[in-house]
């Protein structure tokens, strides 16, 4: 049990999120096992771990698209049982997956908009693509996306422009508590830099406090004010960036992989 | 590609510039084919661009281009409908029925027909969607189902199409009724298309269907609305030709009328893996298709040759409108 507390805060100031003793089983798999954390206002958090940790499945618990099998999550300082995404989303936690969720064959804007369109007055009720594209140009701007033209269609971008549209519709849709999955996975070192970037950009505006889950130790801990190590469903270790590095993060995987061997 | 690229990026004159405007249309491959085929047409035969030869071609593009209207959606949602022909030779007899069996007024009748059409599409969509029956299976089947229930209600028999000379002339036997029966109906589903949340939503719900429900969307609800949709156009399709006629034929339609108004579609550019497609693409498609049949009509092709030359004619005229497709992109790069 000594692991969960490794998450846990020195209780102090306030907390945009904090998940206590979190445990999902499906059926004799534990998935996670007393996983806490927290998430401080403007902060960003980082989740390092190997496939199989436990990572995707702690996202689908602080988005509500699975209920945990115990354990408590409070919200703004406020105990919440999430019952649905919608019901996350309203609460302001969005998160932008790894699929990203976008329409191949619809514009930047269409994407941006999908299924919160606005609609021209009565009697045709016809989508306001005008004010659509000018928002989605807002949008992307505000965050300092630089992309060509809001009509392309997103099958025409890369991968990089693909997550900065992802990235730019949550953050348009009033998160406050934003959710990457492997925002930088299957991406170039060019594409991953602009990807750096604008997270850079999202932190220094201070209203938004985000998690980022990541394979790439050294760019987690240069990105991130903190980080946290998942392995087997727990939390193995957690450290401000400034005082940890990647030797010691390896250090900490492998002492751990050792464990579970003996045990 | 890149031999394709080379004289579009390298010519900034005002051609080139008008030249990538139109590239920029989606249409613009079929276009391209359709001018070119009437040009040759034209050319070879001076009877081609005349009142009554537009006439006739314009009778034989009308069912099929309302009918991809439908066809089309379905496509772009990942859905197609092989039923949607036998709809087309039900709807009239339903009509019929309608309005001499049980003495309806023929507006009535006309809507009944419809709306029983409307519920064929709803049974499409709900085993499709609801029983996870892949639709070209489901809609096979009712292919199959609708046909008979068609020759048995009619015993095979072809009947007079009911209604005064007026309202027959309004919904189709006038000359150019059923053009224009096609080109409102083609003008309103590209506005739906292009301009609602319900042609959003198709799209999106063919181009990633996970991401569609992911951001709330009613899958369920598109694909069925969209198979009522089909059919309800087959059935006003079926009508509008029965009129035409003035005879109502149990044979009319099937699986000639349905393919006609898939390869419209296609041909026009809506792909059969969903996610894109337009309804102005259809209407150039059902065109092409139509000049292609009738151009080769009026040159005296020997009708045994006849298939040979439409089936190699859709190969070449699909071959360049991919490659125009091509050079539209490229196009938009730059």
């Amino acid at each position: 049990m000594s692991q969960a507390a490794i998450g846990l805060p020195p209780a102090t100031g306030p907390e945009a999120l904090r998940a206590e003793n979190i445990v999902k089983r499906f059926g004799a798999v534990t998935a996670l096992n007393g996983v806490s954390l927290y998430l401080k206002p403007g902060e960003m958090l980082g989740i390092l771990g190997d496939n199989g940790a436990g990572k995707s499945t702690l996202i689908k618990i602080l988005t509500g698209f699975q209920s945990p099998t115990s354990g408590t999550m409070t919200v703004d300082g406020k105990q919440v049982a999430l019952k649905s995404v919608d019901h996350a989303r309203a609460l302001g936690i969005e998160c932008v997956y790894q699929d990203l969720a976008l329409i191949p064959g619809l514009s930047i804007y269409h994407n941006m908009f999908l299924n919160r369109e606005p609609l021209r007055p009565w009697p045709f009720r016809l989508l306001d693509n005008k004010s659509m594209r000018r928002r989605a140009v807002e949008a992307l701007e505000d965050i300092g996306v630089n992309i060509p033209s809001v009509d392309e269609e997103v099958a025409m971008l890369s991968g990089g422009q693909r997550q900065a549209v992802a990235i730019a519709r949550a953050v348009y849709s009033n998160a406050r508590i934003l959710l990457l999955d492997e925002p930088l996975a299957a991406m170039g070192a060019r594409e991953s830099g602009l990807i750096l970037d604008l997270i850079d950009r999202l932190k220094k505006r201070g209203d938004l406090s985000l998690i980022m889950i990541a394979h790439n130790y050294a760019q987690t801990l240069e990105v991130c004010d903190r980080v946290m190590l998942f392995q087997h469903g727990e939390v193995t270790f957690q450290a401000k960036s400034a005082e940890t590095s990647v030797p010691e993060l390896l250090e900490v995987v492998k002492r751990n992989y050792k464990i579970v061997r003996g045990a | 590609m890149s031999a394709h690229q080379q004289p579009l990026s390298a010519g900034p004159g005002i051609a080139a510039r008008t030249l990538h405007g139109f590239l920029r249309f989606r249409e613009a491959s079929i276009v391209v084919v359709a001018i070119l085929l009437i040009i040759y047409f034209e050319i070879s035969n001076s009877n081609f661009i005349t009142n009554a030869n537009l006439q006739t071609l314009s009778q034989f593009i009308s069912a099929p281009v309302i009918i991809a209207c439908g066809e089309i959606m379905l496509l772009i949602c990942g859905e197609i409908d092989l039923s949607v022909g036998m709809v087309f030779a039900i709807a009239p007899f339903i009509m019929y029925f309608c309005a001499t069996s049980l003495g309806l007024p023929i507006i009535i009748a006309m809507l009944i027909a419809l709306a029983v059409a409307g519920c064929i599409g709803l049974i499409n969509g709900f085993i499709t969607v609801k029983l996870r029956v892949p639709s070209f299976v489901t809609t096979l089947g009712t292919l199959f189902l609708i046909n008979g229930l068609t020759l048995t209600i009619s015993k095979g028999f072809p009947v007079d199409t009911p209604g005064s000379p007026a309202f027959a002339k309004i919904m189709g036997a006038a000359g150019y009724a059923e053009i224009i029966w096609a080109v409102i109906i083609v003008a309103i589903m590209h506005v739906v298309l292009r301009n609602t949340r319900w042609g959003l939503h198709t799209i999106a719900v063919g181009g990633n269907v996970l991401a569609a429900a992911e951001s709330g969307i009613n899958v369920p609800k598109i694909k069925i609305g969209n198979f009522v949709l089909t059919s309800v156009l087959g059935a006003f399709a079926g009508i509008v030709e029965a009129y035409r006629i003035g005879s109502t034929d149990p044979l009319a339609g099937g699986t000639n009328m349905m393919f006609l108004a898939v390869a419209a579609s296609v041909i026009g550019g809506t792909s059969l893996m969903g996610g894109s497609g337009t309804i102005i693409g259809g209407l150039v498609g059902g065109l092409v298709l139509g000049v292609l049949q009738d151009g080769f009509t009026i040159d005296g092709i020997n009708a045994y040759t006849f298939d040979m030359i439409i089936g190699g004619a859709i190969l070449i005229a699909m071959v360049f409108n991919i490659h125009v497709a091509r050079l539209r992109r490229a196009g938009r790069k730059l």
